[in-house]
This record gives C-alpha cells, structure tokens and sequence, in this order.
C-alpha cells in the first residue's frame, strides 16, 4: 500500500517534470496554428516534419536562419571551453588534493564564491572588457567566458576525486619504477576518470545551454549559439513557436547523445563518494 | 650485495624535527624491524629510505649509493604499505607485473616472474581477480608478491599486518618469516607491535621521539634493555619497575623494603645512588610456582590484588612499595584476591637503572 503511494508519488513527480519538455518535443512536430490554438488542442491531429524542414531549407516554407553556423558555433565553443575546462580543473583539483601551499584554503574558499556570483551580474563588466579588447562577437570571448565559469566547479568535483584516492597508490606505483609523470596518468588518472567524465558532462551542458551571457556576448553567425539562435524566431509581432520548438529538439538532442554516452561514468562518478573503496 | 647505512639522518617539518640524527647499519640480508610507540618516526624513517620522503640532513646508502637525491625508482626498493596500496582498476596479475612492465621487461619475462612469485606466495589462482574480489589476507600476499617480482635491493615493509585481524596476522607474521628464507634480501620493516619485532627480526631497532634507544637481536634487547623505555617497551606484560636507592649493598624500595643488589651489578653501584630496580612479571611468583630454579632468590611476602587465570598460568596483580607489579604464577593453582603468599624474585635476571636518566647500570 504504502509503496504504491510512493510508486504513485514518484510518478507524479516525473510527470510534472518532464510535462514542459514532452511539450515542446511534442510541438516541435506539430503546425504552428494547432499550437496557438485556442482553446488548446490537447491531443495533437496532426504531426509533421515541416517544422524541421523549415529550419535546415527544404519544403515548401523556410525561415533564413543559418542553423548549421549556430550549432557549429555552439559545438566549437561548448567543446573547447570543456577541453580547457577540465585540463585547468585536473591540474588544479590535482593541486587542492595533493599539494600543500599557502593560501591554500583561501584560494579554494574564493574559487567557490566566484561560482556564486550570478552569471548574468558579469555581463555588464565583461561587456565592457571584451569590446576593448574585440573579443565581441568572437567564439574565443565566449570560449574564455565559459572556462571561466565552469573551472570552479570542475576544480571542486576533480578534488573530491583525487582525494578519495589514497596517496599510496602513487607511492607504489613510484617504488614500482614510475615516475610521478607516469605514476599520474597510469595510476591516478584511470580512478579518477569517472569524476572527470562527470565533470566534462557538466561543463558541456553548461556552456551548451548558456544563453544570458551568449546573448550578450554574440552579434552574428560568427559566434552566435543555438540557444541565443532561438531568439531569431522571434519577430516584432508574431513567435514562431512551431520552428523555435524545432529548434529547441535539435539543441536537446547532442546534449543527451553526450549524456548517455557517459553515463555510465556519471552514475559511477556521482555516487562515488558514498562508497569505501 | 646491497645492505642500507643511514648515518646521520635527520628529518624536520618546518620548524618541527621528526628524526633527529639516526645512525644505523643494515647488512646485506639481514631483516631489520623498527619498533616504537605511534609517532616515534618510524614510517618517516622507512619513507625516507625508499625515497618518498625527503631527507633533511645526513646520508643514506644502499650497497655502495648514496640515494639522498635518487627518486624511488632509482633506488631499486619495493615498499608493502599498511593500505597495501594495490592498484584497484588492475586484476592481480597486472598489480604484479606493473613493475616489470614499467621497466620494459619483455612479456615473457613479466609472465614468467609473475607465475614464479604467484607459486610462492599461493596466489596462482587468484591472477584473474580485482583487489576488490580477494580477502584481507590475499590483499597482503599480492602486495608482498609485488615487492618480490621485481628482485629488489632490499623490502621496506610499514605495518603490513596491523589491518588484519589477530589471527591472521599470527599466520601472515610465519608467512614473511617464511618468505624471507626463500628470497633472501634486506628487510627493514616497521611496526609498533613488540611481538612482530621479537619474531621477525634478526636486529630491533627501539625508536622514540626521532631518536634509536636501542639496536640488538631480539634476545639482546629483551634480556639486556638499554634503559627503562626499552625495559618496559619490549616484554609482554611490561617490566616492572621500582624506584628505590642503594644502602649497603642492597635496593631500599621506596616503601622501605629491601632486597639485595644482583650480584652482576654489585661493582657497578654506588652508595646512595638513586636506582630503578626493574623485574619482569616471569621473574616474580609464589615460592613453588616460578619458572624454574631461582639462582639469587629474594623472598618477599605479598598480598593478590586480582588473578587473572590464563590456564597454565596466572597473572597476579599485587603491590611492591605501594607500586602495582605484576607477577607470575605458573601451574595449575588458583588464588583469589585478598591472598597472602610468599613470592620469590629471581635477581639474576632483574635490572637496575639510573634514575635520573634512565639508563642501564649493566656494562654496555
Ligand atoms: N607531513 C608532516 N608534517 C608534519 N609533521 C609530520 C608529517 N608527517 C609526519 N609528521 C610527524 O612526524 C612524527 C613521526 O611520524 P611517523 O609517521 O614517522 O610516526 P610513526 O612512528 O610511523 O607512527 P605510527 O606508529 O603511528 O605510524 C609524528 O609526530 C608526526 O606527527
Ligand atoms: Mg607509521
């Protein structure tokens, strides 16, 4: 009895959190009119590719939005800013976990409240340095942004890693003929490799959905990203929900490709704390 | 040929100084066991010999290197860690060959090394599991075996047994005992357990505070303690230990009994010197329940605190000079507290020390 009403709880609650996403994957495949329509249409009467076609230039009708630019953008930037990402956050959550030096705690202490500024409170500041120094409109600007954001929190998770491993273990390897070089990418790398991957996840969602700085940040189809392409459905009197929703499956889907691919390590990388090795 | 010489070594952290100034002399096969309470500098020691710790002054030599700036895997060591340290993420089979592989051994070597150490330590059949499939004891084994593929110098071993429980560490202490006879090599091998020290080692070396107090046989240090810490360090119970002063050729204890200077000692004692008689437990029984004939008998009459009953024999709590002492009982005989008997000290094996500094009054 008492399961069910959790079985039951449990299922409500995944209703109403993946009603809004269902929805828009839903609209995505449905005629712009039926979505709008008033009073709603529940149960969809007709489903359709148009939204798609739209968007990449066949059929009939067609929006001038250049989604290849925008999802090579986004791709560029989002994999880079993670690549330099996780390195800064292996080198440096490395450092937290193994190394004494001073201001140790501070530094540590300060990189976490970096994270708590709000984003969209550095627009301003960072409006202002980047067109000084012309990174307006430039993938590299968006790129050193969202290192910038993400390396707090890929430094705190690598940490934690590196710290559930016992330093013995490179100590061996050492007395084994290593040197700390190899004694690293032989040893400590591999069982550590889950947080990392957990880490990596982060930072490419992260920089892959951001839109507030993005928005700021862009100008054109130099370096405008898919989320802030979003807003090209937008016109002066009229959304195109339809192509926007469209829009919104094709940003979804590389997320979740890359989130399944890795899934494994994340689940392993999330709980690992938990578990005496 | 490759024994280990630590002249002068010395460790500080900052301002604080670990290891003050150690000299000692490993030979080539020998099995050496550093002992002494938690804290002593005993791992910083064994670290600093395999070159995981760095050392602050002094030299160490291995066979005829100094290794002060060698990496640890220039110095052709193994280490056993008290984690045993396996690398999780490897079968046994890897853990083993790790080293071999590092070096560039070719496959069938690493292969052949691997089976032999296997064979010796019984773990042919346990290649293909994770450290996470294999019991505390087959834990220890892989990591012994991991320090002998590589036929090393000399095996540094820091605790390998306290994470085991008392009976397996009972099995696994014959077991390197064993071992060390097949693959003869240099051993130095830390503990605080004093019955590890006393069945593994060819040499003790007594450690506190950073500083050697006493290097022997096990039979040395047991039988002739260089001072009171070593007196009651090693020995299970402890030694007792009495304070009294020399008067006419006797110890007046502190409570005003006497009993007289052992003989070996007689020439060596002042008038009036402030002594520390120590006696083991072994050497103090009921008249009739020691271990055997008593060549400098001193009878005393004593009262039983608590027995405690150990089947062949008993441990007796009982007061000297208002000092607790433990003595011995041997045979099947119970007494209960409140007992009053007559107890016999064997003065040729007790010890005498200054008491202002602790040290032995025997010859050295
Ligand atoms: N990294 C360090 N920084 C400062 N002090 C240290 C450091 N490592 C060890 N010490 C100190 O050095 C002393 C000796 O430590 P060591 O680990 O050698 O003791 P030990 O004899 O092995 O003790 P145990 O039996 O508990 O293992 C201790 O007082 C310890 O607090
Ligand atoms: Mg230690």
């Amino acid at each position: 009895m008492q399961s069910v009403a959790l079985w039951f709880a449990t299922f409500l609650l995944m209703v109403i959190m993946s009603v809004p996403g269902l929805w828009v994957v839903l609209s995505a495949f449905r005629p712009n009119r039926e979505i709008l329509a008033k009073p709603p249409v529940w149960v969809p009467t007709e489903l359709t590719l148009a939204n798609f076609g739209k968007i990449f230039g066949f059929g009939s009708e067609q929006v001038g939005i250049p989604v290849t630019s925008y999802f090579m953008n986004s791709m560029i930037i989002a994999l880079t800013s993670t690549v330099i990402a996780l390195i800064i956050g292996m080198a440096g959550g490395y450092a937290f976990a193994r190394y004494r030096f001073r201001f140790k705690g501070g530094i540590f202490l300060g990189l976490m409240l970096f994270r708590a500024v709000p984003g969209i409170a550095l627009s301003l500041p960072i409006f202002m340095i980047w067109s000084r120094l012309g990174l307006i409109d430039a993938k590299m600007g968006l790129i050193i942004v969202y290192v910038s954001l993400n390396v707090p929190f890929t430094i705190w998770l690598i940490d934690g890693f590196f710290r559930q491993i016992p330093m013995s273990l490179s100590e061996a390897a050492q007395v084994d003929g290593c040197t700390r070089w190899q004694a690293f990418w032989k040893i400590e790398f591999p069982l550590a490799r889950s947080g990392i991957a957990a880490a990596g996840v982060f930072a490419f969602l992260t920089s892959w959905n951001e839109f507030a700085l993005a928005s700021q940040l862009t100008r054109s189809t130099d370096s405008k990203t898919l989320p802030v392409g979003l807003m090209d459905f937008t016109a002066q009197f009229t959304i195109d929900w339809a192509g926007m929703c469209a829009m919104a499956v094709i940003i979804i889907i590389p997320a979740l490709i890359m989130t399944f691919l890795v899934q494994k390590h994340l689940i392993a990388g999330l709980t690992f704390g938990g578990v005496k090795g | 040929m490759a024994g280990i010489t630590l002249a002068g070594v010395e460790k500080h952290y900052g301002r604080m100084r670990v290891v003050h100034g150690i000299d000692l002399d490993i030979a080539h096969e020998e099995f050496v066991v550093l002992v002494g309470p938690s804290g002593c500098g005993k791992s910083t020691t064994l670290r600093m010999i395999a070159g995981l710790e760095e050392i602050t002054g002094g030299e160490i030599r291995i066979g005829e290197r100094v290794v002060n700036d060698l990496p640890p895997r220039k110095r052709n060591i193994s280490m056993v860690f008290q984690n045993y340290a396996l690398y999780p993420h490897m079968n046994v089979r890897d853990n083993l060959g790790f080293g071999l592989k590092i070096a560039g051994q070719p496959q069938a070597v690493i292969a052949e090394r691997v089976r032999e150490a296997a064979e010796i330590l019984g773990l042919s059949e346990l290649l293909d599991r994770t450290p996470a499939e294999l019991s505390g004891g087959q834990r220890q084994r892989v990591a012994m075996g991991r320090a002998i593929v590589r036929h090393p110098d000399a095996f540094l071993f820091d605790e390998p047994l306290s994470n085991l429980d008392a009976k397996l560490r009972g099995q696994m202490r014959a077991e390197i005992k064993k071992l060390h006879q097949k693959v003869k090599t240099t051993v130095v091998y830390v503990t605080h357990d004093q019955i590890e020290a006393m069945t593994l080692a060819d040499r003790i070396v007594v450690m506190r505070d950073g500083y050697i107090e006493q290097v022997g046989t096990p039979m040395e240090v047991f039988n002739h303690p260089a001072n009171t810490f070593v007196a009651t360090f090693i020995g299970s119970p402890p030694m007792n230990l009495l304070p009294g002063r020399i008067e006419g050729g006797q110890v007046r204890l502190a409570g005003g009994e006497a009993v007289p200077v052992p003989a070996r000692l007689a020439a060596r004692v002042a008038e009036g010197l402030e002594v520390v008689l120590g006696i083991r437990p072994d050497d103090i029984s009921p008249v009739g329940h020691g271990l055997g004939e008593v060549a400098e008998p001193a009878d005393i009459t004593l009262t039983v605190s608590i027995a405690e009953p150990l089947g062949m024999e008993s441990l007796i709590y009982t007061t000297i000079a208002g000092q607790e002492v433990q003595a011995k009982l041997y045979g099947p005989r119970i007494v209960g507290p409140g007992e009053v008997l007559p107890f016999r000290l064997a003065l040729e094996r007790a010890h005498l020390f200054d008491a202002e500094t602790g040290d032995t009054l025997e010859a050295r």
